[in-house]
């Protein structure tokens, strides 16, 4: 079934548009990658989706229409973003980070749980609670985020380039992550990505966007061997 | 383009023609006396222009400034017997000493706290005026004889003396606005918009903040000093609580209302405040201090940039309905009260 | 006019008081800092604010004859709703507006409130009946009114509440998180208008509290708070703008500081305001974090 679903989405800054019409599906249980150049409208599309920027079109998820409304509110719907920068709280703490992911649940024995859950997917985490956020390497940061998002324990998880700016190896480790916090948790996610190699292993289906439109589309393990589509959208 | 915005001179002429013909036609005694004080006001007003409207920094202390010009001419006539005609330029020059006082620590003060420090200059400038009894005669306050003119035009009952009074303001009045508006269009004018716009480029750009923001600062204080001057002259009389915090708001007000960084703008703002209180007094029979409340936040939601920039978003948006798509004009801009980036959509109705 | 010293009794005895004036002070300040921590504005009209509801304080108490200890905690719970709804309704459409648009939003309320002082409760100075014994007590020779420690020990209080407050309580996290990351409270879903809102509901409840002790030792009138919203500004700015134990640091070194003058400095009286005025210019010029504000650790 349709987790997510956008249909002719259009959206502009001021009088510049970033999105001239786009249509995706994201199924419930999958990994959707978004890929593209610099400026193809990746990141628009994730704000558009949480109400960051004026749209028009439609945007449903779990069938209901979220278009037009509220961040805050879209986001009590069970969609979290791990924005562009990953919105680090950088002068709380790294558990006050946590806490912030959980402000609205009203179920503490659960929060706690979930907590001690993500000390089980990033062990650093447990000694280094009382540090400001700013502090942490970037690496830590990213990880933060994807922790701080599944305090919220949403439906749906969009996440902007999680892979930017770090080392390899710290990106290989973010992705395993994302591909457990998928298969246990069962969480739907939704990621934009340049490293569309890494991206195309861990996503079920992708959408390739090219100037604010989708230009391809498909599962992801046949557009990573489609070798016409890997040489003019994905670069590699 | 819009005429009212960017007033030819044909335009500037009719309004002093206007104002010159008015009292002896139109206005009463009372009325006239009434549009002295706007005169004055209207200088208060040119002076927050130059400095909040084109040089971007914001002050509420030009009361004190008002009332460094009003004892300075009741000192130098109650106590050394000096014409008033000849005390109006000391008093401005006086306050603009202040001023320059004010601009060095205001150099390094932003936003908020260039407020901060200007409210609670105008704060206290009664108590300090009050302290000083031996020269300012503390709380009973200056009186001075009533203004006659050397020309004789009173005595020989020409003029009455409240339009004695009109004229002479109306006169300093449109020399000091000539003399702004010729400032502003030299290279000083461009040197305070670069400093509103961003202060980074500006000093890029070679402007020396210090110089360009104490200038501000003195030229705000001595058209302050003028307008405090003849305030004096207007009532005969100074007292402490003549100058006192809503003084400065007064100003503040009426030129943020009238349309900051507009030519025209302390025009229309000094004829509002003096025309407003009691006009809302009328209509809903209360203290003006709440009307005048309710309007500056009124305005402040429906017309950010004033009345001039609602009237010029009104000439653009018909311009634009006649004529898609044509480029517009490069005209003056008016601003954004605070020309603090923000997207249009937040601070008020686009155009 | 002002809580006055009188120069004739010793140190001890005006730095106590020092203290006790600095707390009402300090009161005002907390106020200022906690809407400058919500939305990095000063709120001009805070000093009004408080002393419209300390004129609701004082009718109820002579007009209906309520005692204090019910008048108080109604007031403040009043007060809280009142400037919840006052940034619902007059802040909201500006929230995001220049900083001038603010000041001046603010002005306009600082008008308001005053008229509307005066046009219902009128110019008359009223007495404010004081909560406190007058007796005072005596400690090691200095003699302490039960009106100063009640000042000092309500205002540290307040303190001490807000301190527990914003480090202890999730709502004060979430208020903390929206002011300083708006966007990423927003994405994990906290409404952060509402969290501005509660901002100017504590903001003037702290500020009622401020007024209602205050009022008794200064007496009341339309204009009671202009010259304690100086001395908060002078206070909360000493302090670090968005430092609420520095606020109150700051209104005792203050009140302090205005008592020695007003000792030893003769015919000072009325240069009191001044002094605020200069403390800010020079704190501003050359500590602008305050006395003690510290810098932000980021990291690039």
């Amino acid at each position: 079934m349709a987790l997510l679903e956008l249909q002719d989405v259009v959206a502009s800054y001021g009088s510049r548009r970033a999105l001239h019409g786009v249509s995706l599906i994201v199924e419930e249980g999958s990994i959707v990658a978004m890929l593209g150049a610099n400026g193809a409208g990746k990141t628009t599309t994730l704000r558009a989706i949480t109400g960051l920027v004026k749209v028009q079109g439609a945007i449903r998820f779990d069938g209901r229409s979220i278009a037009g409304r509220p961040t805050e509110e879209i986001a009590r719907l069970g969609i979290a973003h791990v924005p562009e920068g990953r919105g680090t709280m950088s002068q709380l703490s790294v558990l006050e980070n946590l806490q912030m992911g959980a402000c609205l649940r009203r179920d503490p024995k659960a929060v706690r749980q979930d907590i001690d859950r993500v000390y089980g997917y990033f062990p650093w985490m447990k000694s280094r609670l009382e540090q400001p956020a700013a502090l942490l390497s970037g690496g830590e940061q990213q990880m933060l985020a994807i922790a701080r998002a599944m305090m919220m324990r949403p439906r749906l998880l969009l996440l902007d380039e999680p892979s930017l700016g770090l080392a390899p190896i710290v990106v290989r480790g973010i992705f395993k992550i994302i591909e457990t916090i998928n298969s246990e948790q069962g969480v739907t996610i939704m990621l934009v990505e340049q490293n569309a190699r890494i991206a195309l292993k861990s996503a079920d289906s992708a959408y390739v966007l090219e100037v604010g439109a989708v230009a391809v589309s498909g599962l992801a393990r046949e557009l990573a061997r489609d070798e016409s589509v890997r040489k003019s959208y994905l670069g590699y | 383009m819009h005429s009212l915005l960017k007033p030819g001179p044909a335009l500037w002429l009719f309004l002093l023609l206007l104002a010159a013909i008015a009292p002896l036609y139109v206005l009463g005694r009372f009325p006239t006396l009434e549009w002295a004080y706007v005169w004055a006001l209207l200088i208060g007003m040119i002076g927050i222009n130059i400095l909040t409207g084109y040089c971007g920094q914001i002050s509420l202390g030009n009361s004190a400034f008002m009332a460094i010009g009003g004892y300075t001419t009741a000192i130098l006539i109650y106590r050394a017997g000096w014409n008033y005609l000849l005390t109006i330029p000391v008093a401005g020059v006086l306050a603009s000493v202040g001023g320059v006082l004010l601009g060095i620590p205001a150099l390094r003060l932003r936003g908020i706290y260039l407020a901060t420090a200007t409210f609670a200059l105008a704060i206290s400038a009664p108590s300090v005026i009050r302290h000083f009894d031996q020269l300012s005669g503390g709380s009973q306050g200056i009186s001075i004889p009533p203004a006659e003119d050397p020309f004789g035009l009173v005595s020989s009952q020409s003029l009455t003396s409240e339009q004695w009074l009109y004229y002479m303001a109306l006169v300093i009045a449109a020399a000091l606005f000539l003399f702004s508006r010729a400032l502003l269009s030299t290279h000083v004018g461009r040197a305070f918009r670069a400093i509103r716009e961003s202060e980074t480029a500006a000093v890029a750009n070679g402007v020396s903040l210090a110089y360009y923001k104490t200038l501000a600062f003195a030229i705000s204080a001595f058209y302050a000093g003028v307008a405090g001057s003849l305030y004096a002259i207007n009532t005969a009389y100074v007292s402490p609580d003549s100058f006192n915090v809503g003084l400065s708001l007064a100003l503040v007000v009426g030129a943020v209302i009238g349309g900051l960084g507009t030519g025209i703008g302390p025009i229309l703002g000094a004829a509002f405040t003096v025309w407003s209180p009691t006009y809302t007094q009328i209509l809903f029979n209360t203290k003006p201090d709440i009307a005048f409340g309710v309007l500056l936040i009124l305005v402040m939601y429906t017309m950010p940039s004033g009345i001039a920039g609602g009237v010029y978003r009104l000439w653009a948006w018909y311009r634009r309905q006649r004529a898609a798509g044509r480029p517009k004009s490069g005209e003056e801009g008016t601003v954004q009260v605070g020309k603090v980036a923000s997207p249009p959509e937040v601070s008020g109705p686009g155009p | 006019m002002l809580l006055s010293a009188n120069p004739l009794e010793g140190l001890e005895q005006q730095i106590v008081f020092g203290i006790a004036s600095g707390s009402i002070y300090a009161s005002l300040a907390l106020a200022l800092v906690l809407i400058y921590r919500a939305m990095e504005a000063i709120n001009f009209a805070q000093g009004e604010m408080a002393t419209f509801s300390t004129f609701i304080a004082w009718m109820l108490m002579t007009t209906f004859q309520w005692s204090f200890w019910i008048t108080f905690p109604l007031v403040v719970v009043l007060s809280f709703v009142g400037g919840v709804a006052l940034e619902r309704v007059v802040i909201r459409p500006v929230e995001r507006a220049p900083i001038l648009t603010m000041i001046l939003v603010t002005l306009g309320l600082f008008s308001i409130f005053n008229g509307l002082s005066g046009l219902i409760w009128g110019y008359t100075i009223r007495t404010f009946p004081s909560p406190f014994p007058v007796s005072p007590i005596s400690l090691g020779g200095v003699a302490i009114g039960f009106q100063d420690l009640g000042l000092i020990g309500v205002s540290l209080l307040l303190l001490f509440l807000i301190y527990l407050f914003f480090s202890r309580t999730k709502l004060g996290l979430m208020m903390r998180a929206s002011a300083l990351y708006p966007q990423s409270s927003r994405l994990l879903g906290v409404r952060v208008g509402w969290m501005l809102a509660l901002g100017w509901g504590l903001s003037a409840a702290v500020g009622a509290v401020s007024g209602m002790m205050v009022a008794p030792v200064l007496s009341l009138d339309p204009n009671l708070m202009q010259s304690v919203l100086l001395f908060a500004f002078t206070a909360a700015v000493l302090g670090g703008i968005e430092n609420p134990f520095g606020a109150v640091i700051g209104g005792i070194v203050v009140g302090v500081l205005l008592a020695l003058v007003g000792t030893y400095v003769p015919h000072a009286e009325d240069l009191r305001l001044v002094f605020g005025f200069i403390v800010i210019v020079l704190v501003l010029l050359f500590r602008p974090a305050g006395l003690v504000g510290r810098a932000h650790v980021t990291r690039v």
